[in-house]
């Protein structure tokens, strides 16, 4: 199914966000915003839900630091001990602060990691996929505000002229 | 203008009061003789405390050992450090009140020289807090010159039998040191540090004071604050590392490590930032900075957050190099440590890193005050710990007491000088600096 949307274009990021603020508090829905630059304070004034990307981060973090705790005891203590600086190599724990710089490492390679990973696979980015912006200049240096058209296409149009648009653009959206 | 609660001055006298009696305390179970040091000792190792003291590795007892009568030195070696312990709390809590107020002004240098927007409705709160840095660097001064003239034996390398070539204790380690290590030099040094301190801390408050009154746009003397701060900066950095020789790695005058003065350079920055959170916080309850919003505490509490993991990788830093070469001289500092004073020198790590990092790592929580003031004062009693540790095991080895009334008394005693201090500068100038071109950003700030 199809929906009518309107596309109002920004060539400014501060216009952008009164115009999003203002749309928001005349009870219109806005369904997209395309920006060419992350804008700070955007998800809050389209008031999306807060990210939970950080709590994903430490999870990963904590695995992380599981694998580099089983790898180091696994490598250097399980599977072949080596005598190195005369340091004891009978158990982990005595061993511990030689590996704390591989704990560390790898908390912060499976964080950094999997979160960008996570962040790909929730915003639907993969290659070789299609655009999903609906004009090419949202990538140089205009901003795209998408409004849902609920039978007041006229009244919408007018309004959004007034909250500082250089660009209307009524489409149908797939 | 801040009003000086009569219910917080009558609390700082009270600190001071039951801080004083423990200090007296102190000093009065001191023994004068060696035999009541004997006695001492005798009955803490029947309360099961420091009976394995004997065998322990000290830097000092390499000193001692020189001598003809291994059991003779030993002895008046615990007596030394038992009547060092009332001198060593005391040092403690000195260097750590001057510490905070140093730490302040640091960061208040370095938003001054950034030109940091969000921190100038906190740079009266910063200035208050610095207020202390005279008082408290002056009282030190006075510690290190009552040292020098043999007044204690905190500084064990101020001996002058140890450099004497003819005398049975002589170091020759110690002697190399000599041009450095001498108590002239230690005392014309520590007063160009504080000498040098203190002027940028006067000429700051001069400019924001003369900024406050200047006519709108009138730039003149901003320009010589950021100016100043910048000159500070530098004289800053070389005089804290050097002071952190003197002051600090001194205490143990075998040992080095050239990450000694980054070291407490991050101990102090971390426990500087948190006693502006906690001075803010209090103000805000007390219906004073209204301006300063949640944005501004969330700021301090990452900072408080980033500065505490920045202070462990820096003393993992220091502990595993060491550790890992297993050079002698070098161990016997971590060996010492390890063996004679275990549970300070482990509690501390995880009160300034476990915690912090736990508590402070979720957003949300870096804007509850509530939250902020709980970490905050684990992150000022782990400091207060830190810096116990890096001095009594060099001045009182094996006979440590942390819950003791002389550690507990200087502690309350230079707290409520503190707070004295602190908050009747509070009470000499407007809470909101004016006349900074940044200030709107400040008032407007918001993450």
């Amino acid at each position: 199914m199809s929906s009518k949307v309107i596309q109002a274009m920004y060539n400014d990021d501060d216009i952008l966000m009164s115009a999003v603020k203002e749309t928001r508090s005349a009870h219109h829905h806005i369904e997209e915003v395309y920006t060419p630059f992350p804008v700070h304070g955007l998800d809050k004034a389209m008031g999306l839900a807060p990210t939970r990307i950080a709590i994903t981060a430490f999870m990963y973090g904590l695995c992380g630091l599981s694998f580099a705790i089983w790898m180091t005891n696994y490598m250097m203590i399980q599977d072949w001990p080596q005598d190195i600086g005369g340091k004891p190599s009978f158990a982990w724990i005595y061993n511990m602060p030689a590996f704390v710089p591989i704990m560390f490492e790898m908390t912060v390679f499976f964080a950094a990691h999997l979160m960008v990973i996570t962040f790909y696979m929730r915003s639907r980015l993969w290659p070789f996929k299609a655009a999903e912006n609906p004009d090419p200049r949202t990538t140089d240096d205009m901003f795209v505000m998408e409004v849902s058209v609920d039978g007041n296409e006229k009244e919408l149009t007018s309004f959004l002229e007034k909250t500082g648009a250089v660009e209307i653009k009524v489409t149908e959206k797939h | 203008m801040y009003k000086f609660s009569k219910k917080l001055k009558t609390l700082s006298f009270a600190l001071m009061f039951v801080g004083l009696v423990g200090i007296v305390w102190g000093f009065m179970n001191t023994p004068s003789t060696i035999e009541e040091a004997k006695e001492i000792v005798a009955k803490n190792s029947q309360d099961g405390h420091g009976s394995d003291h004997v065998e322990t590795v000290s830097t000092h007892e390499v000193v001692d050992s020189h001598g003809d009568d291994h059991s003779a030195s030993h002895d008046e070696h615990v007596f030394h450090q038992l009547q060092n312990r009332p001198w060593s709390a005391l040092y403690v809590a000195i260097f750590f009140f001057m510490m905070l107020a140093l730490g302040t002004l640091a960061f208040y240098a370095i938003q001054q020289v950034a030109q940091a927007g969000w921190s100038i409705v906190l740079f009266r709160v910063m200035e208050g807090i610095t207020a202390y840095l005279p008082v408290g660097a002056v009282i030190l001064f006075v510690f290190l010159a009552l040292s020098g003239m043999h007044m204690n034996h905190v500084f064990a390398w101020m001996d002058p039998e140890l450099v004497d070539p003819t005398s049975p204790k002589f170091d020759h380690l110690l002697d190399a040191k000599k041009s450095y290590l001498n108590v002239p030099f230690f005392l014309i040094r520590a007063a160009i540090y504080i000498g040098g301190w203190i002027l940028y801390r006067w000429y700051a408050c001069k400019q924001t004071l003369a900024l406050d009154n200047a006519e709108n746009g009138d730039l003149k003397h901003y320009k010589r604050l950021v100016g100043a701060s910048a000159a500070f900066l530098v004289f800053f950095l070389i005089s804290e590392s050097m002071m952190s020789w003197d002051w600090l790695m001194s205490i143990d005058h075998h040992w080095f490590s050239t990450l000694y003065g980054w070291y407490i350079f991050a101990g102090m920055i971390v426990s500087g930032i948190t006693t502006i959170a906690l001075v803010t916080i209090y103000l805000k309850s007390k219906g004073y900075l209204e301006y300063v919003n949640d944005s501004h505490l969330h700021d301090l509490a990452k900072f408080m957050f980033g500065f505490s993991v920045f202070w462990t990788y820096l003393w993992f830093s220091q502990f595993m190099l060491i550790w890992y070469a297993n050079i002698p001289e070098e161990v016997t500092y971590y060996a010492q440590r390890f063996e004679e004073i275990k549970v300070p020198f482990f509690a501390m790590v995880v009160m300034n890193f476990a915690f912090p990092i736990l508590i402070l790592m979720n957003s949300d929580y870096k804007r509850l005050p509530w939250f902020i003031v709980m970490a905050g004062v684990i992150v000022l009693v782990g400091h207060y710990v830190d810096i116990y540790v890096l001095i009594t095991p060099g001045s009182v080895g094996a006979q440590w007491k942390f819950l003791s009334p002389e550690v507990i008394g200087s502690a309350l005693f230079f707290l409520g000088l503190f707070i004295l201090v602190v908050f009747t500068a509070l009470t000499k100038a407007p809470l909101k600096v004016k006349g900074n071109p940044f200030i709107k950003e400040s008032e407007q700030f918001h993450y």
